[in-house]
């Protein structure tokens, strides 16, 4: 076999028959990608409406009757396990990953279509049972979504009785099996089979990003699946491997001689590095988007893909932050800080590198761009909070309170939803063919933004007066002043209206889907291939007879001599017009 | 312009960098293999870390653990010809593990030489290497369970923590070599229908075979930490 056969033993054109082929059981990534996304929509709006009533209860205590503390902690675990993992990692690998790594590239499909159905059908089944632990006796686990033991499987937890902690664990085994096989496809992809002249150097940005977010997913998932199976054997066979000796109401539990620390450790050895599988793909968008929407190259390309890389590699050690106050060695504290401060460097390059991106480029205030904007602003603002996080001396007393819970919505929860809408404006016509409603897109885009800062800052200074997180009802304790009360009134109110402005996207978009403006090819005269398809949106196959040949980086914009203000990845230098 | 990017990195790099970085950043493809061998690598990088996370688990737990770990050499012993034989059986089933490797070995040698027959013969001797060494394990457990009274919640010998890790570890491996066996005797069949001689390229051998060398690899350290630790 010559080596080039190999090159393209897969760029067969897919060839669905029938209804069912094409819509439900397709092989193509871009119909496996949707499928993603609105799997990962719906559940995810589900994670908003328990944040809503979770806000209703500490905003108006006892307003509700329906949420007791028990119900209340089964919301706080079900939003925190739903927004990282079912909502935020699927929708940027699953959809985004799927959707643009091929087209991005020059590709027809992924490596393996088959197993990337078959990713795409585990991963809705993670889902259904996931769903169904609402459904059981005494509803889905409340251990938190960090599922602590010993509490998370003794029985007299919030939704400890039944098979909640099961379900919940049993649906994370059954994701991480469907990440595997869709992460599989996304690294042969990229490693394997690119267009020719598309060099690792020459690949978009946020291909970059999903590729090194896929492996941080497929080295640290591993922790988060061995930990799950042992708890499961905890509370099904009564191992002990996590569990101490334990007296709970005067009586002696069988169990004895385990180690709980050793479960925050493999939790939070897949936990760290999950951050940044879900911050990575919305750096990579931002660095697409901000390129695209202010006309100009992306500054610092190379420096963008080392510090990519490194923050990929120092995330795998910088685990134990999340642990500074759960017991363990304080020199271990001391290393940990260092490396937690160390991985803020390569993340300030790429900040730098967009604001430098932005200077002097001529910038259209379109939805995206704003998006973009918002997105700088409030990752900055919560890393910063991070730096104070990460230091032992400071994170000590600040651990367990709202602080943390500000900073990290607005780390790791805002930014890249934000990241993620815009990232939907922008493709948005890629797929559909439509453009979405300007007007819409920009009132939605306010309320969600300033909606979110009115949300979570408070929530800093709420952390500081020393409310701690996750209690039911902060109306017993002296310590907590009266404008604890007042402020959550506020925050309860701005998170009712944020969450029904979602409602004003998911109209958007399916009103544009049929009224929308018919989209040109290249409505946002991007350079990448995904936009220089033969037919748009692109069809099975993607590129009709001839596979695209790359003759540039994808980020040629105001190239002197040119006519246009962008040059595409696949115009060679004697045709620029 | 649009060489901008390869000139900045030939600056940059020493001379005997240079190779790597040129693999590295050619287009098309990283690594000259196919996709599927490139998928297995990936996949076993993978795998590394679900061991790997097993056995630190059971490290820190064999640390942490109050009661004494129970006395290996006795519990793991084998009552031959009036005298317990430590490590007797354990050393038999390595011994097999270890050459069904070989044989694994043989067989992508001579797919590569397009020995049809051989390449089948081999692959299937390996498979039955496999089946041979689970069956030796339901063995092992069975006398553990039943004659030693070991469970994962607990043993008459010690801290508790030895059955879980034990029957947990062991069992994750030999559902490896479970899964091996259909997957080598798949490859086998296919091997003996030729559809590797129709595509002229045997390379799908070694793909199942990197997959049994590593199931061959994670044992010795299996091994190491529970019957010599």
């Amino acid at each position: 076999m010559d080596q080039n056969s190999a090159t393209y033993e897969g760029q067969k054109m897919y060839d669905p028959k029938g209804w069912w082929d094409t819509y439900v059981f397709s092989q193509d990534h871009k119909v496996i990608a949707l499928q993603y996304v609105c799997v990962a929509l719906a559940i995810g709006l589900t994670g908003m409406f328990l944040s809503l009533l979770m806000r209703m209860q500490l905003g108006f205590p006892g307003l509700f009757e329906s949420i007791d503390a028990g119900s209340y902690y089964q919301d706080v675990t079900m939003h925190g396990m739903i927004m990282v993992i079912y909502l935020l990692t699927a929708l940027f690998l699953g959809g985004f990953g799927n959707y643009l790594i091929p087209l991005m590239l020059g590709c027809r499909d992924m490596a393996f279509p088959f197993v990337n159905m078959l990713s795409f059908w585990m991963y809705f089944l993670s889902v259904i049972i996931l769903v169904a632990s609402f459904f059981v006796e005494s509803g889905p686990t409340g251990a938190g979504w960090t599922l602590y033991p010993p509490q998370s499987i003794l029985e007299g937890t919030p939704g400890g009785d039944g098979a909640g902690i099961i379900l919940m664990l049993a649906s994370l085994a059954v994701f991480i099996i469907a990440f595997t096989m869709g992460g599989l496809n996304y690294i042969t992809t990229v490693l394997q089979s690119r267009a020719k002249g598309m060099t690792l150097m020459r690949m978009p940005l946020i291909i970059w990003c999903i590729f090194l977010a896929t492996f941080l997913g497929l080295l640290a998932f591993p922790a988060l699946l061995v930990g799950a199976i042992m708890l499961i054997f905890d509370r099904v066979l009564e191992t002990s491997f996590f569990m101490p000796e334990i007296f709970k109401g005067g009586e002696v539990l069988d169990y004895g001689g385990g180690s709980p620390v050793l479960f925050q450790h493999l939790f939070w050895f897949f936990g760290h590095p999950e951050v940044y599988i879900i911050a990575l793909p919305a750096f990579g968008i931002i660095s697409e988007l901000i390129s695209v929407h202010a006309r100009k190259n992306i500054f610092g390309y190379n420096m963008m893909v080392w510090a990519l890389i490194a923050i990929a590699g120092i995330a795998f050690i910088v685990w134990a932050h999340h642990m500074y106050v759960a017991g363990m060695n304080p020199y271990l504290g001391f290393f940990f800080a260092t490396t937690t401060l160390i991985i803020a460097v390569p993340t300030a390059i790429k900040v730098y590198n967009w604001v430098l991106t932005l200077w002097n480029a001529n910038i259209k205030m379109t939805v995206p761009m704003l998006y973009c904007l918002a997105f700088l602003v409030t990752f900055l603002n919560g890393g910063l909070t991070g730096l104070f996080l990460g230091n032992v001396a400071v994170d000590v007393p600040l651990s367990d309170t709202y602080f943390v819970v500000g900073h990290f919505h607005m780390v790791m929860a805002v930014s890249p939803v934000l990241a993620l809408y815009g990232g939907l404006y922008h493709w948005y016509p890629s797929v559909t063919g439509r453009m979405l409603n300007d007007t819409l897109g920009k009132i939605h885009f306010w309320i969600t933004f300033i909606g979110t800062y009115l949300i979570y800052f408070p929530m800093h200074y709420i952390g500081f007066l020393g409310v701690p997180r996750r209690y039911y009802s902060n109306e017993q304790y002296d310590f907590i002043p009266q404008s604890v009360a007042d402020l959550n009134q506020f925050i309860t109110v701005c998170a009712l209206i944020v969450g029904a402005a979602q409602f004003i996207l998911l109209y958007n978009f399916v009103v544009s889907l049929y009224k929308g403006a018919i989209a040109p090819k290249n409505p946002w005269g991007a350079c990448t291939l995904e936009w220089q398809t033969l037919e748009s949106p692109p069809g099975h196959g993607n590129w009709g007879e001839q596979l695209p040949v790359v003759y540039r980086w994808p980020y040629e914009y105001g190239l002197p001599g040119a006519t246009s203000d962008f040059v595409p990845q696949n115009v060679p230098d004697e045709q620029i017009t | 312009m649009s060489n901008n990017q390869s000139v900045s990195f030939e600056h940059s790099i020493p001379d005997n960098l240079k190779g790597l970085v040129a693999d590295w950043s050619s287009d098309v493809q990283t690594f000259r293999v196919r996709w599927s061998k490139a998928m297995m690598w990936i996949f076993l990088v993978s795998d590394t870390f679900i061991f790997g996370s097993f056995l630190c688990a059971y490290m820190a737990v064999r640390l942490t653990t109050i009661e004494p770990w129970p006395p290996t050499s006795e519990v793991f012993a084998l009552h031959v010809g009036g005298a317990d034989v430590p490590l007797l059986l354990i050393a038999i089933m390595t011994f097999i593990l270890i050459s069904s490797s070989g044989t694994m070995a043989m067989a992508v040698t001579s797919g590569y030489k397009k020995q049809r027959k051989k390449t089948a013969f081999l692959i299937l001797l390996t498979a039955l290497g496999g089946v041979a060494f689970v069956g030796m394990q339901m063995f092992e457990w069975s006398k553990l369970i039943f004659e030693e009274g070991i469970r994962p919640w607990g043993n008459p010998f010690g801290a508790a923590q030895f059955g879980g890790f034990f029957f947990m570890i062991t069992g994750f491996h030999g559902l490896h070599v479970s899964i091996g066996v259909v997957y080598l005797t798949i490859v086998a069949k296919r091997v003996w229908e030729g559809r590797y001689d129709k595509l002229n390229d045997y390379q799908m051998v070694e793909v199942a075979g990197l997959y049994w060398h590593f199931v061959d690899l994670v044992w010795i350290f299996i091994f190491a930490f529970f019957y010599l630790w």
